[in-house]
């Protein structure tokens, strides 16, 4: 829960500009609430791979692993094993 | 019922005449300028706005600018200063490359380049191409360069490095701007945006370049009916046939390749298409493809679409100024 909790703390803070913790759910689609876009997922992938030391492949630029806090938290762990 | 190509057929005559009215209407009532400035770059879309603004005000209310840079094509130079022959205007011809030297469009460009390819430098050239989006995945764009001795790479660019590359590049479209509204405002003239509809819809444009305007007669128009208008106006050969290419890169680019991901009459289809609720099926049915395929094409519309959906605001105030909320 760790990771959940620095991913959604990461996206409140720079993409909501936000401290209320309310305003994101870990299973929200982020595409689906326009708080991600193509820009917003390189941003994404910059953090993913700076903070959490894996590389995200071309093939992995998929909504299925990054349109919500719970998907992000799954791939990077699945990155990580 | 099937989805017909005939969806995008347009009667040229009518609309050649419902254009030229709606110019003259908004340059001299809305406006209250004295003529119009279009920037010719060689493409079809800046001829046929050329082309309209001579039919709709006489060659000597219209200016033609032509700003090539070291790298636009000398060929979309030529075509462009042979429309200008053809229309009979009074034309300007400026290279912006010193301009762009000073503000330093090259040198930033290439610094970001370097950062991902090292070998990178003199005697390369480049441009980025958007990926991912009809494979269901998310877009992101890749750099493609290729060296003097013909050896070519390409990678997929960072954030840092996406966006420094594209703000530097974006100094072209925001000078030449600069310009039109010069040659404006010294003749009091109005300034034509050439945006097509595929443009003006999936934001391709740069904010305060080629998106800023006074009037823009043709983002209405599909690709496929500004050639219709094109061959209409009895445009030049070679600009009425002109394929969409960026002229912003080193390397050559069709438009499709840096951000549109399907041929332009393909994407005209798949736009009517969407916007008017026909099913993935259909539009898979009439572009040959695959239905999943097809779904992707309008994920894809609908991401850019948000994507860029800031470009079309104006600056958001945040108390009212209602004096001035009524103007257009």
């Amino acid at each position: 829960m760790k990771l959940h909790g620095e991913l959604r703390q990461f996206i409140l803070d720079n993409y909501l500009l936000t401290r209320d913790d309310s305003s994101l759910g870990d299973s929200d689609s982020l595409t689906g609430r326009g708080i991600l876009d193509s820009t917003g997922a390189l941003e994404l992938v910059m953090h993913l791979e700076e903070r959490y030391g894996i590389k995200v492949l071309d093939d992995e630029l998929h909504p299925d692993n990054l349109d919500s806090v719970e998907k992000i938290a799954a791939f990077v762990e699945r990155k990580r094993a | 019922m099937a989805l017909s190509w005939s969806v995008l057929e347009l009667d040229p005559q009518a609309e050649a005449d419902r254009i030229c009215e709606g110019l003259r209407d908004s340059v001299a009532r809305l406006l209250r300028k004295r003529g119009l400035v279009v920037a010719i770059s060689g493409g079809v879309d800046s001829g046929v706005c050329a082309a309209l603004a001579v039919r709709a005000l006489g060659p000597e209310r219209v200016l033609g600018l032509i700003l090539p840079e070291r790298e636009s094509s000398a060929q979309s130079a030529e075509r462009a200063r042979s429309l200008v022959a053809q229309l009979g205007i009074e034309s300007v011809e400026q290279d912006i490359t010193p301009v762009l030297e000073a503000l330093g469009c090259y040198r930033w460009r290439d610094e970001a380049v370097k950062r991902v390819l090292p070998g990178y430098g003199p005697g390369w050239r480049m441009k980025i191409a958007l990926a991912g989006g009809l494979e269901g995945r998310i877009n992101h764009f890749r750099l493609i360069a290729q060296a003097a001795d013909g050896d070519s790479r390409e990678v997929r660019l960072g954030l840092r490095e996406y966006l420094e590359i594209v703000a530097a590049t974006s100094f072209k479209q925001r000078v030449r701007k600069t310009l039109e509204y010069f040659h404006a405002d010294r003749l009091n003239y109005a300034v034509v945006g050439t945006p097509n509809r595929l443009e003006y819809d999936q934001g391709f444009f740069v904010k305060n370049g080629d998106g800023a305007a006074d009037i823009k007669p043709i983002a209405h128009l599909y690709k496929s009916q500004v050639y219709t208008l094109g061959a209409h106006l009895g445009l030049p050969a070679g600009i009425a046939t002109a394929l969409p290419t960026t002229d912003t890169y080193s390397l050559p680019q069709g438009q499709d390749e840096l951000y549109f991901a399907l041929p332009f009459r393909e994407m005209d289809l798949a736009l009517w298409a969407l916007s008017h609720g026909i099913p993935a099926g259909q539009l898979a049915e009439a572009l040959g493809t695959t239905e999943e395929r097809a779904r992707n094409i309008y994920r894809d519309i609908r991401a850019k679409r948000n994507a860029t959906e800031y470009l079309h605001r104006r600056a958001l105030l945040l108390g009212a100024v209602r004096e001035v909320e009524s103007v257009g």
